[in-house]
């Protein structure tokens, strides 16, 4: 009996937490959009290289004429 | 950099521009690539040197055609005025500014949009939210101006929207705190039916003690869904309730605070374990429903007015120097320049020998009008070619034009202007339920008082129409989704039961029935080879509308040396090309002597003084128009055009013999014919664009703006329908239609539900365990049924 109050008082306290947790991340914006994150985490920095990235574009080039 | 840029006018064949995917017309190439225009290869300059060609591989042609550009510059932007309305934060050296740009359209747009920074030091962070199309800039103001980064925008492609009216009243942010009592409800309920599992498997007696708590938990869990998820439909309730009307929230309310009380009093007396598990549910389906419903298009506006359409600022004569201006800050008297493709911010008076306006968006006429020193130019008419100076006579807000906007129609308020079904049905209900109520509480009364409100409370609890406030909802808001996807975008869900009664519908002609702005042109006669690209070159430097007509329609462009070009005002252009002589103008001018037919405009032309043929345009009717307006038969009540007889007999043959076709219609007699059509008893959808039609989509039942473009503004209307799709309507009315069977079907089924609980409420045998079941049972079946139901109908209309 006294361990079910026990476990009760966690469970509720974590939920409230999670709850808690939950209303900040959407007043903070975190739910407003929902596609670009999606995208943009997809995103890589290539280094910056012009010679490497040239003949690449050439192959491109082909495909679209 | 390199510049091996030549024009290649053999390669003909179907190349795509590089840049934007479009076919090119004359061919530029740069770095082996393709190109349509200057536009398109200059944003490729830009990103090829900045590295950033990655904007390529991401999306195929991602691009957008730069070919209208203006030379609209930013530089009014950098004014304090308008700096600190448009900023967000200001500081020495940070600053954030959010830019509206309806060009965002896929992943290459967000990456490039994000790497501003690359090609501007002086941008510290750049994100893009795509759903609204914005691109919030944080950047530092003593490295970078803010007219720069507007431009920088622009010059690749993504031009921002900057009106005044976006940053005079932020939108309110209810959509969130919906979203929190709901996310609340559903807490509360899933915890309080976990707790409440025990009494429905039965507990042992020994474990009494357990239940008092987890009965006091439930209740203390119960009381922020009271008083703050569900505490909107009391609210609701009471204020119809003092307006002496009945709507739905009435018998939910009820239901809701009997529900409550009686599990309240239960708990407290320890005579029973409360229907609390119950009473959640039915507010998180209840929340569940008003959120589904809520679709909105966050990137689309539906109630914009004429501010939207008016530039922000503007330049005025200031001690002899050009400076921008915000255009409320224009007084009478003021001096003014507008440039090419500019909109004319307030009436005034043309100071220079002539201009040509384009009143298309105010008044519907299609040709634009040529002013002569003097003469007044209204506010909302958008210049045709060389930049003009006027004196400013009204301001802005008191202009011809927004005049309009002081009518009635713009004042009322909306909603009371339908009775939803919803309500009638609640009506109904309402009265049934109090029935019921009264004649058991008065059996109970005289067979065994003491249980008499038990009883009462039950019926009350069991009545409450979780269901058939469901049934709406998703319906509506199912709808609402597919007809989101054929791209009709409505305001709300309430627009789909207005054009459900649907009985006349009226339309606009230039916009609507016509392409805008992309005339028919075709050529009558014979020319030699390099006659066009010849004709294109001498009209290329005319600003006559008709000049630019042709110049657009011509491919291209020859490189011949012009002599003695002469343009006579009202007859036509002369030049020498090559030893010939071309005239290009009026059938007078070139010497044109017989009878065409008046339905389009022409231009002859004569080369050597022998003419050689005659262009003629025509307003491009949208395709497979016939086959809708016939099929819409009686309902196509009118044609109402700003524009004059012109196209009479073209229109004749497209709508129905019973369509009656008005010209020369200004805003106001637009409004006025819906108005007379609803004192008739009508229900009238108004079909149009541009604001010339704003008080008439105002006015009527259900307006509906086309558009070609999402991201150019629409008045203010109910939906906004892509101008491809318009021969889709009748279809979409049909399905609008079929709402109200779905609708009283799912009713139907939830008086069933119902009916089974209340018998078991009349006769006391209610407990929270039959309550438990029915409830989630028959909100669930009428949720399953108008989802289900609203996707067969749109398979079988075919919308």
């Amino acid at each position: 009996m006294g361990i079910i109050t026990l476990l009760i008082t966690i469970s509720i306290t974590i939920a409230v937490v999670f709850l808690a947790v939950f209303y900040w991340n959407m007043k903070n914006g975190q739910y407003d959009d929902t596609y670009t994150p999606s995208v943009r985490m997809l995103f890589d920095d290539k280094p910056a290289l012009p010679e490497k990235s040239s003949p690449e574009k050439t192959d491109k080039n082909q495909v679209h004429a | 950099m390199m510049m091996d840029t030549d024009v290649a006018p053999d390669v003909s064949v179907d190349l795509k521009c590089f840049h934007c995917g479009q076919t090119c017309e004359e061919t530029l190439w740069l770095d082996d690539k393709a190109f349509c225009c200057y536009g398109c290869k200059t944003v490729y300059e830009i990103l090829n040197s900045n590295n950033l060609c990655q904007y390529y591989d991401l999306d195929k042609n991602p691009g957008i055609q730069l070919k209208h550009k203006s030379d609209e510059t930013y530089a009014y932007l950098n004014e304090k005025d308008i700096r600190k309305k448009l900023l967000d934060f200001d500081s020495d050296t940070f600053a954030k500014v959010n830019f509206f740009v309806p060009a965002i359209h896929c992943v290459s747009c967000i990456w490039l949009l994000e790497n501003l920074h690359k090609i501007e030091p002086g941008v510290l962070r750049s994100e893009v939210h795509f759903t609204k199309k914005t691109v919030s800039v944080d950047f530092n103001p003593q490295l970078v101006k803010l007219s720069t980064i507007a431009q920088l925008l622009a010059s690749v492609g993504y031009i921002p929207k900057i009106t005044l009216e976006d940053h005079i009243a932020d939108k309110p942010k209810t959509d969130r705190s919906l979203v929190m009592k709901l996310s609340l409800a559903g807490f509360c309920f899933g915890n309080i039916m976990l707790f409440s599992f025990p009494e429905y498997l039965g507990i042992d007696h020994s474990e009494k003690d357990l239940m008092r708590i987890f009965s006091w938990l439930n209740l203390a869990l119960a009381i922020p869904v009271f008083f703050y998820s569900g505490f909107d439909y009391i609210t609701s309730a009471f204020k119809s309730f003092k307006q002496k009307q009945v709507n739905i929230d009435v018998p939910i309310a009820a239901g809701l605070i009997a529900l409550f009380v009686r599990s309240g009093y239960d708990i407290i007396t320890a005579t029973g374990a409360g229907y609390l598990d119950s009473f959640t549910g039915l507010v998180f389906f209840l929340l569940i429903g008003r959120w589904f419903q809520n679709k909105t298009y966050e990137s689309l506006a539906f109630d914009r007015d004429f501010t939207a359409y008016f530039p922000l600022a503007v330049n005025r004569l200031e001690e002899s120097e050009w400076r921008p201006v915000v255009i409320y800050k224009l007084r009478r008297g003021d001096q003014i320049r507008i440039r090419n493709m500019e909109i004319i911010p307030a009436d005034s008076k043309l100071l220079d020998a002539f201009a040509y306006i384009d009143y298309s968006f105010v008044t519907g006429e299609s040709k634009p009008v040529k002013a002569l020193q003097g003469d007044i130019v209204y506010a909302g008419g958008r210049l045709i070619g060389t930049p003009v100076t006027l004196a400013v006579e009204k301001q802005t807000s008191q202009s011809h034009l927004t005049s309009l906007w002081n009518n009635d129609a713009f004042k009322k308020i909306e909603e009371s202007k339908y009775q939803k079904i919803i309500d009638r049905a609640a009506r109904r209900f309402t009265w049934i339920v109090l029935g019921i109520a009264f004649i058991t509480a008065i059996y109970w009364q005289i067979t065994e008082p003491s249980s008499m409100w038990l009883v009462l409370t039950s019926v009350l609890m069991v009545a409450c129409p979780c269901a058939l406030a469901l049934a709406a909802p998703f319906t509506l808001g199912s709808m609402l989704r597919i007809l989101g996807k054929k791209q009709l975008y409505l305001k709300n869900a309430d627009v789909i039961e207005r054009m459900a009664t649907i009985d006349a519908i009226v339309f606009d002609k230039t916009g609507t029935i016509t392409h805008g702005d992309e005339p028919n042109i075709s050529f009558t006669g014979e020319l030699q080879e390099e006659d066009p690209g010849r004709i294109k070159l001498l009209t290329s430097y005319s600003t006559h509308p008709l000049s630019m007509l042709i110049t657009k329609h011509l491919k291209y462009l020859s490189k011949d040396a012009v002599q003695d070009f002469k343009e006579l005002p009202g007859q036509g252009i002369q030049a020498t090309v090559a030893g010939k002589v071309y005239k290009i103008g009026s059938a007078a001018f070139t010497g044109f002597r017989y009878k065409i037919d008046q339905e389009a405009s022409h231009v002859f032309i004569a080369i050597d003084d022998k003419v050689k043929g005659y262009f003629v345009i025509k307003t491009s009717v949208r395709k497979n128009m016939k086959g809708m307006l016939q099929r819409l038969g009686r309902k196509c009540t009118a044609l109402l055009s700003g524009d004059n007889e012109t196209d009479k007999e073209q229109m004749k043959k497209l709508f129905p013999a019973s369509t009656q076709m008005l010209f020369n219609q200004s805003p106001q007699d637009k409004l006025d014919y819906i108005a007379a059509l609803q004192r008739q008893g009508k229900k009238v959808m108004m079909i149009g664009d541009g604001l010339n039609d704003a008080g008439a989509l105002r006015q009527s039942d259900v307006g509906l703006a086309v558009t070609d473009d999402t991201g150019i503004f629409t008045p203010a209307c109910d939906g906004i329908l892509y101008g491809a799709h318009i021969t889709q309507l009748c279809r979409i009315l049909k399905f609008a239609q079929s709402s109200s069977v779905i609708l009283k079907i799912g009713f139907g089924i939830s008086f069933f539900y119902n009916a089974i609980a209340l018998s078991f409420a009349v006769t006391g045998h209610l407990t929270p365990l039959v309550a438990a079941i029915i409830m989630p049972i028959s909100s669930i079946s009428v949720v399953g049924f108008s989802t289900l139901a609203v996707k067969i109908a749109a398979s079988r209309i075919k919308v």
